[in-house]
C-alpha cells in the first residue's frame, strides 16, 4: 500500500523503531525563542550536557520583544530577564542568535522559512504551538514543550507517538475575496477544536496547489487550532522557487539533489488516509470569528448564533459563555460588531503578502476615527521590505501605527495589549479569553477584512467599502 | 521525574470544555525563568469570580481536576503542566485532551486521563454533591475508583512503564548514541545548517 506525505517524511527520520516503543526520530532543524527555552538550558546544565547539533539550532527573540522604542532598554524587568537568559545561553552553548535589533530578529516562524533553513521534507521543531506553519513547504513540522525543547537540545531526537492522517481537500477555486485565512477559519469551525486531535492534516485539491508559499503558511500555522499535531502541504514548483535563492536553499549540484528528492514528497496515489474532509472552494466566503475559541466562527455575512440551536451540551453551554464574554447577543449581524483595535500581524499573517493585502484595502482611506490599528511586521526583514514597496506610508498615512517586528498583540506578552473590554478584529489565531490583554476581545479576521474593519469601525469586508476611497493624490 | 503509580485524593470538578492553555496560565506569567511559582497564575481570570470551583472553600486540597473535552488546547507552554502541578493537581480527567498538553504532562509525572463524558460527568455529580468524596486513580491497574464509579482507563504501554518507573526520557535517548550517530553519517548534503559546528 502507498504512503501518505507525513508517512514517507516520518519514515525518513526513524533513528530507531522497536516493537512496544514510540519511534525515535531526527530532528533537522530547532527553533529556539526566549519564553519555553530558559527551563530546558537548566536542564542541560544540571546534568552536565551539551547542545548536541549547535549546526541543526537557530535562536530568535520575538515574544516578549517590544515594537515601539526597540534601541532602548526593554522596560519591564522581566521581560528583559527572559531576553538576557536568552542571549546567555546561546552565547554559553554556542547556538547562533538573532536578538531584538539584529536584521535577521523576527517570529521564528516567519524567520526560518525567510533564511531558507525551512525546506521540504525536513523535521522541525520548536517549543511553540505554531511551529505547524513549516509543514507549507512539505516539511513535518511539531509545537513542543520544554522537556521536549531540553531533549532535542541534547539528542537531536524526538520520541514520538504514532500519528493518525487526515486529509483536508478543498476543490475548485476560492473566490476573489476569499483568502487563506478565511478557508482555515471555515476547516476549523468544520472540524472543530478537537476535530484534529492525533492527526497530521494533509491539505490537498486544486485551491491549496493554487495558493502562494505564504498563503500555505497561514493555513498550515493554525493547524493546531483544529487540535491537529502538525498540518502538511505536498511541495510543488511554487515551493521549489519559493525557497530557490535564499541564504540556506541548497546550490548548485545540491540544490538539483535537493530537488530530486522533495519531488518524491507527495502521497501515493493508492494511499489510504484515516480520515478525509472535503471543502468546495466556490461555497466559502470572508470568515470571523464570534467566540472565545477558533472553531467558534462564521461566515461575516450570518449573524452571532444563538446558542439555544446548539444540539451538543458541551459546544451550548461553551457558547453561553463566549456571548457573555464576548459582550455580544444572538441574532446580532457580525457585520454590526463595532471594534476599538485593529491588529495585522502574528506568525499567521505577518508576512509581506499579507502587509500588501492589508494595505491594497487601506490605501486612499482613513482608519476610523478613535480606532487604533497596530501593524507588526513579522520580522524586521519583512519590515523593511515594506519599506521599500512603500508599505509603512500607506499605513501611517491612513493613521494606522507602523511598529517594530515581534509577537506583539498577538498573545501581548509585550506591551502591545487590549485593555478590558476593548475589541480587537485581529488577523492573529487566537481568540481565547484574554488573550490579547486581560478582558479583551478577540475577533480572528483574515488581514484584508482587518483593514476594511479600521476603516469603518465595524467587522467589515473590501466589498463593503466601495463608496469610501478618497481619489489618488487627495 | 517523580514516579506515578496511584494517588487518591479529593476531586475539583471544572465544568468547562475546551480550558485552553491561556486560562491555565496566562502569558505574562510565561516570563519566568523557572518550573515553579505559578501556582498563583493557574486560573488566574477565572478566580476573580468568588464562585469559581477553587474559590469555593469546600474544594480547596483537592488533587485531581475533572474538566469537559479538549482540556489544554491552544499553545505548547509547559508552564500549564507546571501550574498545575504548583498548586497540587497530579491528576486531570478529560474525555479528551489536545496533543501537546497530554504529552508535556507526562513527562512531568503529572497523569492526564481520558474517560468517557458519561465517566466525567458522574465524577462531576458525585464531587459536587459530597465535595469530601476521594477518588483514587490506580496506574498499576489502569483504574478510576470513586463510590458508585469504577472505570478502566488507556494508556499506552510505553508511556505507562516511564510513569511507573518516574524515567528520564533523555537518558533512555542517549542509550541510543550509536543509532543517533549512524543517522547523523547518512544525512543527506543538502540538508541546511544553521551555521558550521
Amino acid at each position: 500500500m502507498g504512503r501518505t506525505l507525513a508517512e514517507k517524511v516520518w519514515d525518513d527520520h526513524v533513528v530507531k523503531r522497536a516493537e512496544g516503543e514510540p519511534d525515535l526520530l531526527f530532528i533537522d532543524l530547532h527553533l529556539l525563542h526566549e519564553v519555553t527555552s530558559p527551563q530546558a538550558f537548566d536542564g542541560l546544565r544540571q546534568n552536565g550536557r551539551q547542545v548536541r547539533r549547535t549546526d541543526l539550532t537557530i535562536a530568535t527573540e520575538d515574544h516578549n520583544t517590544p515594537t515601539l522604542d526597540i534601541d532602548k532598554p526593554v522596560a519591564d524587568p522581566v521581560s528583559r530577564t527572559q531576553l538576557e537568559t536568552l542571549r546567555k545561553n546561546c552565547a554559553d552553548f554556542g547556538v547562533r542568535l538573532h536578538p531584538l535589533g539584529d536584521v535577521e530578529q523576527g517570529v521564528v516562524h516567519v524567520v526560518g522559512p525567510q533564511l531558507g533553513l525551512t525546506q521540504p521534507g525536513m523535521t522541525v521543531v520548536c517549543g511553540d504551538s505554531h511551529t505547524s506553519t513549516h509543514g507549507a513547504f512539505g516539511a513535518l513540522a511539531f509545537g513542543i514543550g520544554t522537556s521536549q525543547v531540553e531533549h532535542v537540545l541534547a539528542t537531536q531526537t524526538l520520541t514520538m507517538a504514532p500519528f493518525r492522517t487526515m486529509a483536508v481537500t478543498v476543490n475548485g477555486e476560492l473566490p476573489d475575496d476569499v483568502t487563506a485565512k478565511d478557508l482555515i477559519l471555515a476547516i476549523i469551525a468544520k472540524i472543530g477544536t478537537g476535530g484534529g486531535q492525533g492527526y497530521v492534516i494533509e491539505y490537498r485539491g486544486e485551491a491549496i496547489e493554487k495558493l502562494s508559499v505564504e498563503a500555505r503558511m497561514t493555513i498550515c500555522n493554525m493547524s493546531i487550532e483544529a487540535g491537529a499535531r502538525a498540518g502538511m502541504i505536498a511541495p510543488d514548483e511554487t515551493t521549489f522557487a519559493y525557497v530557490q535563492g535564499r541564504d540556506h536553499a541548497p546550490k548548485g549540484a545540491d540544490w538539483d539533489a535537493a530537488v530530486e528528492y522533495w519531488k518524491t514528497l507527495r502521497t501515493d496515489d493508492d494511499a489510504v488516509f484515516d480520515h478525509e474532509v472535503v471543502i468546495e472552494g466556490a461555497d466559502l466566503a470572508p470568515f470571523v470569528t464570534w467566540g472565545t475559541n477558533p472553531g467558534q466562527g462564521a461566515p461575516l455575512s450570518e449573524s452571532v448564533p444563538d446558542p439555544a440551536t446548539f444540539e451538543d451540551d458541551s459546544a451550548r453551554l461553551s457558547a453561553e459563555k463566549a456571548l457573555e464574554y464576548m459582550g455580544l447577543t444572538a441574532g446580532q449581524a457580525l457585520r454590526d460588531v463595532a471594534v476599538d483595535t485593529v491588529f495585522v500581524g502574528s506568525c499567521t499573517n505577518g508576512r509581506i503578502e499579507d502587509l500588501r493585502s492589508a494595505a491594497s484595502v487601506l490605501e486612499g482611506r482613513q482608519v476610523a476615527e478613535g480606532l487604533r490599528m497596530l501593524v507588526v511586521p513579522g520580522s524586521v526583514r519583512v519590515s523593511l521590505q515594506a519599506v521599500e514597496e512603500g508599505l509603512d506610508k500607506v499605513f501611517t498615512a491612513a493613521g494606522a501605527e507602523w511598529r517594530h517586528a515581534g509577537c506583539s498583540m498577538c498573545l501581548g506578552m509585550n506591551p502591545d495589549q487590549l485593555q478590558p473590554g476593548e475589541r480587537a478584529a485581529s488577523t492573529s489565531n487566537r481568540n481565547f479569553e484574554g488573550r490579547q490583554g486581560k478582558g479583551g476581545r478577540t475577533h480572528l479576521v483574515s488581514p484584508q477584512v482587518a483593514a476594511a474593519t479600521a476603516v469603518l469601525g465595524h467587522l467589515a469586508s473590501p466589498a463593503d467599502l466601495s463608496d469610501v476611497r478618497q481619489p489618488a493624490g487627495v | 521525574m517523580e514516579a506515578f503509580t496511584t494517588h487518591t485524593g479529593r476531586v475539583v470538578p471544572l465544568r468547562r470544555s475546551n480550558v485552553d492553555t491561556d486560562q491555565i496560565i496566562p502569558a505574562h506569567w510565561l516570563k519566568k525563568v523557572t518550573r515553579d511559582g505559578f501556582e498563583d497564575g493557574l486560573f488566574e481570570a477565572w478566580r476573580k469570580n468568588a464562585d469559581f470551583v477553587l474559590n469555593q472553600s469546600v474544594y480547596k486540597g483537592g488533587t485531581v481536576l475533572v474538566a469537559g473535552e479538549d482540556f489544554g488546547t491552544g499553545s505548547s507552554r509547559e508552564h500549564a503542566v507546571w501550574a498545575l502541578q504548583n498548586y497540587g493537581f497530579k491528576v486531570v480527567i478529560s474525555p479528551r485532551f489536545a496533543d501537546i498538553f497530554r504529552g508535556n504532562s507526562l513527562k512531568n509525572g503529572l497523569l492526564t486521563v481520558v474517560l468517557p463524558p458519561r465517566t466525567v460527568d458522574a465524577l462531576w455529580e458525585l464531587a459536587e454533591s459530597d465535595p469530601s468524596v476521594e477518588v483514587t486513580v490506580d496506574l498499576v491497574q489502569r483504574k478510576v475508583l470513586a463510590p458508585g464509579i469504577e472505570a478502566d482507563f488507556e494508556l499506552d504501554e510505553n508511556a505507562r512503564w516511564r510513569l511507573l518507573e518516574g524515567l528520564d526520557d533523555i537518558s533512555l535517548t542517549l542509550k541510543n548514541e550509536e543509532a543517533i550517530a549512524d543517522y547523523e553519517a547518512k544525512r543527506s548534503a543538502f540538508k541546511p545548517l544553521t551555521q558550521q559546528a
